[in-house]
């Protein structure tokens, strides 16, 4: 186990230089890096230009200028970005640490009730309560977050303070203009709308996955020879259903949350909160090259790492599976 | 005269489907008697494993099923949840046709048979985990303390199966069903799984229900038979009784498609089961059967003794005397 684990770990480096060579590759074709450059600093000197192209490895030769951008990276020599000449990596780190919070807040919300409502769904199938259960989660998967998030900033702001003259939850950014410093109470309050509004959608996923593998389980034969044991309903269904129903489950949710990682764009968007999404839509707008290629680095290793713990909880959950 | 440790009568069981009610047992009688081993035989469709999922309670709860199925005297239909649980897998077992999907993949076969133990003996962990040793050593399975450690993909069928047996005999129960335990296995297997089953019966007096649609099978194990035909038992009696001069046209045709020596051709019994969503009026073997005359098509026939059988046809006193399957 632990050899295969260090051998995935291994042969990411080599994914990882390959998948952010082809990011590289796409970024100078798609957007042109020293032009955008030009066009937000339109009186910058032919010396500064030089010296960007040269600490972001823009080299008119592509696999000259991606090792040189490669080395730079790792020795930590970041360029700032085009636009107000921010260090890079405090913006990505409080982006990352704002996306994390808001996702893993929404994700444990979400599989929790998700799991929870799929299998009071599995219990009885085709009961009023599963058609229940089903249909909300249908409508929570059909309605798109940025109409669920402005009737919830509807109710919770704008409603809220024409009836009871202040508004619950805010509905944009992480803390209020100005205000520096920690302080949790406010912060959740500034998380609430989003997280439901991300967990709105897990919950209605997960329920769908949990009720489905439930009951594939259910039918299973082990299931009857657990029943043929006169062994309690709660324990058939905890100790052999759900222990069985949850395996593709677990896979499915750690893939999910690797890809969380890489923003939650539309809910960043509509709330203003400053995360992984939002510092994307940012930097790709400005053609900022020195701010996106460090995050492109954090999402394809977050993918992969997710993709390895993925492949680790299934074999740990199913004995069948040996990672080899 | 022995101990009856099940008496099933007039057991009814009836689905609901969409083409309307279909009853797929209707009115079975049956005795099992204490250690013996009872075969019972049909064609596929002809309602065996819904009798016996319904003497252990395990159809869904919208199945209606009437009748009564004593167990040691106490009542079975009917009975609560509650009472039904702590029949299964302590009084009644059963072990099922396909070894290979029966046992849970993801938890260890010593765990597996723990759980049947402790949930009907206050036993600790560890004494649980030394008795499914010992079961495991009594159904043929060497090396018990590893094995005990595995899953169940690390076992062959046959084992699986062996180690499915040693589930249903951990609590020593009073009746085993084993609904066609060795379909699925091939030959030499089957033939070993069945050792295990008489093995266990011998040794633990445990009555046997062994359900099969293969005669030459219960003509190696049995004591009694029980032939049963679209939801009916049709013929009952010792396996001697019943090979030697089967009165049933239905088990005669059974018996006459068995490959025997010196026999070059058998003789399969023409055309198909019925529908039993709307079964054949009067005797259900009648459109079948190489005697029917026409009371066979208005009358139901019940078992009445005849000879040393118990024969549910309406001519059997008129039949032509069969030839010995012996
Ligand atoms: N859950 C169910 N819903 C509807 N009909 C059913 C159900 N289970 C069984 N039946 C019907 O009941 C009848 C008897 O089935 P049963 O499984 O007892 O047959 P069997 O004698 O065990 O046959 P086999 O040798 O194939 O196992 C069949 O006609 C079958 O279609
Ligand atoms: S009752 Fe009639 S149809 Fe049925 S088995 Fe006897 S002879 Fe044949
Ligand atoms: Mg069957």
């Amino acid at each position: 186990m632990l050899r295969y684990i260090l051998r995935r770990l291994a042969w990411s480096v080599p994914t990882l230089l390959l998948v952010t060579f082809l990011v590289y590759l796409a970024l100078r074709i798609g957007t042109d890096p020293v032009e955008s450059y030009k066009r937000v600093n339109p009186r910058a000197s032919r010396a500064k230009i030089q010296q960007y192209i040269d600490i972001n490895g823009l080299d008119p030769n592509f696999v000259q200028g991606y090792i040189k951008w490669l080395k730079n990276f790792i020795t930590g020599e970041w360029a700032p970005s085009i636009k107000g000449r921010r260090e890079v990596w405090p913006a990505l780190k409080d982006a990352m640490a704002n996306t994390l919070r808001l996702g893993t807040a929404a994700t444990v919300v979400g599989i929790f009730f998700g799991l929870i409502a799929g299998v009071l769904a599995a219990l009885r199938p085709g009961g009023r309560r599963d058609v229940f259960i089903n249909t909300s989660a249908f409508v929570g998967i059909s309605i798109p977050p940025f109409i669920s998030a402005i009737l919830l900033q509807l109710l919770f702001a704008v409603y809220w303070q024409r009836w009871f003259g202040e508004s619950l939850f805010p509905t944009s950014g992480v803390y209020p203009a100005g205000h520096t410093g920690f302080d949790l109470f406010l912060m959740l309050k500034f998380m609430a709308l989003p997280t439901i509004i991300v967990a709105i959608q897990i919950i209605a996923t997960y329920s769908r996955y949990m009720r489905s593998s439930l009951l594939d389980v259910m039918n299973s034969d082990y299931m009857r020879t657990a029943r043929s044991k006169g062994i309690s309903e709660r324990r058939i269904l905890i100790k052999h259903g759900m222990r069985n129903a949850l395996i593709p489950v677990v896979t499915i949710a750690a893939l999910d949350v690797g890809s969380i990682v890489g923003g939650l764009i539309i809910t960043e968007n509509i709330f203003a909160y400053p995360g992984m999404g939002l510092y994307f839509l940012k930097s790709f707008g400005d053609g900022d090259f020195p701010l996106l290629m460090p995050w492109m680095v954090v999402i394809v290793a977050s993918i992969l790492l997710f993709n390895l713990i993925a492949d680790i909880s299934y074999a740990w959950l199913d004995p069948r599976i040996r990672l080899e | 005269m022995t101990e009856k440790v099940l008496e099933i009568r007039d057991l009814h069981v009836t689905f609901d489907t969409p083409s309307g009610p279909l009853e797929a047992v209707r009115g079975i009688d049956l005795d099992v008697e204490a250690g013996e081993l009872l075969g019972v035989v049909g064609e596929s469709g002809s309602g065996k494993s819904v009798s016996f999922l319904a003497t252990m309670g395990l159809l869904p709860a919208r199945v209606r099923v009437t009748g009564s199925v004593l167990l040691a005297g106490e009542q079975l239909i009917g009975a609560s949840n509650k009472y039904m649980r702590s029949v299964r897998g302590r009084l009644l077992s059963m072990i099922f046709q396909d070894p290979l999907s029966a046992l849970n993949p993801v938890h260890r076969i010593g765990d597996q048979i723990s759980e049947m133990l402790q949930s009907h003996q206050s036993l600790s962990s560890r004494d649980a985990a030394k008795r499914a040793m010992e079961l495991l050593d009594i159904v043929g399975i060497p090396q018990p303390s590893d094995r005990a450690r595995q899953y169940p993909h690390e076992f062959s069928g046959g084992m699986r199966q062996r180690v499915i047996i040693a589930i249903a005999i951990a609590n020593n129960p009073k009746v085993l069903i084993a609904d066609e335990p060795t379909t699925a296995l091939d030959v030499t297997v089957q033939a070993q799984i069945l050792e295990v089953i008489e093995r266990v019966q011998d040794r633990f007096g445990t009555a046997v229900v062994l359900i099969t649609h293969d005669l030459g099978v219960i003509a190696r194990v049995a004591d009694r038979v029980n032939v049963m035909y679209a939801g009916r038992n049709v013929e009952q009696g010792t396996i001697d009784n019943l090979f030697d001069h089967p009165s049933h046209p239905y088990t005669r045709g059974l018996l006459a498609s068995l490959p025997r020596p010196g026999k070059q051709r058998l003789k399969p019994i023409t055309g198909f089961p019925p529908n039993m969503v709307k079964p054949p009026r009067g005797c259900a073997f009648h459109p079948r059967c190489d005697f029917a005359a026409d009371i066979c098509k208005s009358e139901m026939p019940n078992l009445v003794s005849y000879g040393n059988l118990q024969t549910a046809c309406v001519r059997a006193r008129e039949l032509p005397k069969s030839e010995r399957f012996v």
